[in-house]
């Protein structure tokens, strides 16, 4: 349960900012283990990537493209934040990054299904 | 004629030091009640051991902040209409700073960080001279008007996450204050500002989850002001390495 004094939008936009991290750095070992096999065992990577063919996996593949869009769009917005001078507009900068990413994630499924 | 109301159930954090339990008093409700005004209810009709702080009673001195709900607030300028849920309120000290008794923190911690942060004034012009002028409209003078309503209430430290998980970090309002003096005309070593909030337990700990801008009470901003460090201290660490190519 989030804590009373966490929810406001820019708190949970720092907790999906971090967990999207997390998740992220959590799959890159597996990407990159299927990459080397592309190298290393060609038939295997081939059966791995056929997977990808099930609806389950694309929508799963989805969700990881949210994720990388979520935490792009609001790395993004960090650093406007930090390195632009202004103040307002706060939480309007953190629903469009959200909204950018649900835009990119939604797109990549409609184009995959 | 004022209607009867049903008592009020408000749960008040009981102990010292880091042990404590929450007590429940039953508190006639007013039509025109804030969260201070409990508190002393029960302090003068339930239970005269307990403790709280405050002085001023109007939001002036900062002193009577308290966690209500869970949430960092002015108990003086918080109704009760406000928090009452369920007929209930919690009321504890403000999270992030030890506790002396019941209510009442010890501040110590926040105000040596204010310090540590470079917060005292130190003046470049002895009585003797002439007061330097200071133009109120230049962008410069804006940025330090901005946070210089602080009243250390300790609010934002209290709303605080990066202040709970590291115990160095200076903290919201020391960093507005730092960033106050940065922009403050009459402040001729801003180097020295900036060396004091840049290091371990600076401005670049902010993960910038922005509680302590949306629970300032004053309505200021330590999340731009934190935002304006990390940007000119970034600007000084390259002015720094292209001066040492």
């Amino acid at each position: 349960m989030i804590r009373p004094h966490r929810s406001h939008p820019l708190w949970l936009a720092y907790f999906l900012h971090r967990v999207s991290g997390l998740a992220l750095a959590l799959f890159l070992p597996f990407h990159f283990l299927l990459l080397s096999m592309v190298i290393s065992q060609p038939q295997t990577a081939d059966a791995l990537l056929r997977f990808t063919d099930h609806l389950t996996v694309k929508l799963a593949e989805g969700g990881l493209v949210f994720l990388l869009a979520v935490h792009f769009f609001g790395g993004v917005r960090l650093l406007a934040l930090e390195f632009l001078p202004w103040s307002g507009k706060r939480k309007t900068i953190t629903a469009a990054a959200i909204a950018f990413a649900f835009f990119v994630s939604g797109s990549f499924v409609l184009r995959a299904v | 004629m004022t209607e009867a109301r049903a008592n009020m159930m408000i749960s008040v954090w009981r102990g010292m030091g880091s042990t404590g339990k929450f007590e429940t008093f039953e508190v006639p409700a007013q039509d025109n009640q804030t969260v201070l005004d409990v508190v002393t209810w029960i302090q003068q009709a339930a239970d005269p051991s307990l403790s709280y702080r405050y002085a001023c009673r109007v939001g002036m001195c900062g002193s009577c902040a308290m966690m209500v709900n869970g949430q960092p607030r002015w108990t003086c300028r918080t109704h009760v209409k406000r928090v009452l849920r369920d007929n209930q309120i919690e009321i504890a000290p403000l999270r992030n700073l030890p506790v002396i008794k019941d209510l009442a923190t010890d501040m110590d911690p926040f105000f040596d960080k204010w310090v540590k942060a470079g917060g005292v004034h130190r003046a470049s012009r002895s009585r003797d001279m002439p007061i330097q002028e200071v133009k109120p409209d230049t962008a410069q003078r804006q940025a330090a008007d901005n946070g210089i309503e602080c009243i250390n209430c300790a609010v934002c430290y209290a709303a605080c996450d990066t202040v709970s998980s590291n115990r160095d970090y200076l903290g919201p309002a020391a960093l507005q204050r730092a960033w106050t003096l940065f922009n403050d005309e009459k402040v001729v070593d801003k180097q020295a500002v900036l060396d004091a909030v840049s290091g371990s337990g600076g401005c670049h700990n902010c993960h910038t989850q922005g509680s302590c801008t949306k629970f300032c009470p004053n309505d200021l901003d330590p999340l731009g002001s934190i935002a304006g460090l990390k940007r000119e201290t970034a600007k000084s660490f390259f002015r720094r390495g292209s001066k040492q190519c």
